[in-house]
């Protein structure tokens, strides 16, 4: 799957997007966040509290129980601040 | 159906009013809304506007639609900016065009409340102490609850 960071989770991360392999145990929008959480502290900083993070998955919002596949785009990013 | 930009080049007003509009003469009310960058306290050097290239077209569309659906609008335009941004330029255009006002004002709102909470855009203002995020106001995701 394509994984994509925006705005403060791109910087703690340190990567705008990457291709990550989906583990078959894996299988929520939550689920996936406790696997990159273990990757490095950057990940673990990003996406420790996700009550300040949003979620899209193909490029629509949703809930962290939203079901995934290898093939979707999950992306990652604070509340937004446009307009 | 909707026009919606996501561009980092400015916009005309004047012309986006008259395209919006075009020549339908039933037309009898174009609001407009105009976002511009704010300095508050007179220390921003400049705010960079980042969004999601693809999502962002999609969410304004379909907030756009939804807009159309709930009020007899003969024209909807919106143009919202990316990049680098100074103090006072502008960053979001609403244009609404209806038979009556009420249907243009309201839409307008409504596109403008549900870009604020949906559209993904992040603001980073630069002063001359460095860099930061715009938090995000649990208003704007209040201002939502008004049309449910």
């Amino acid at each position: 799957m394509q994984l994509v960071y925006f705005s403060r989770v791109r910087e703690q991360i340190g990567l705008g997007d990457e291709l990550f392999e989906l583990p078959n145990d894996v299988s929520t929008v939550a689920e996936l966040v406790a696997v990159l959480a273990e990757r490095s502290d950057g990940y673990a900083t990003a996406l420790s509290d996700m009550t300040f993070i949003r979620v899209a998955v193909n490029q629509t919002h949703v809930g962290l129980d939203h079901p995934l596949k290898n093939s979707d785009e999950v992306a990652f990013f604070p509340p937004v601040t446009g307009g | 159906m909707p026009s919606i930009s996501v561009q980092s080049d400015d916009f005309d007003i004047a012309a986006e009013i008259a395209s919006t509009r075009g020549d339908n003469y039933d037309v009898g009310a174009v609001v407009t809304f105009t976002g511009t960058v704010r300095d508050v306290g007179g220390t921003l050097t400049n705010m960079t506007l980042e969004h999601y290239p693809g999502m962002t077209e999609k969410e304004l569309t379909r907030i756009a639609i939804e807009a159309e659906g709930r009020w007899p609008l003969h024209g909807c335009r919106v143009i919202h900016r990316y990049g680098t941004l100074a103090p006072g330029d502008n960053i979001v255009l609403v244009v609404t065009a209806s038979r009556h006002r009420h249907a243009a004002f309201e839409a307008a709102e409504f596109l403008m409340d549900f870009l604020k909470s949906k559209a993904p855009f992040w603001k980073k203002e630069t002063t001359p102490q460095g860099g930061d995020w715009v938090d995000a106001k649990e208003t704007d995701e209040e201002a939502l609850k008004r049309w449910q």
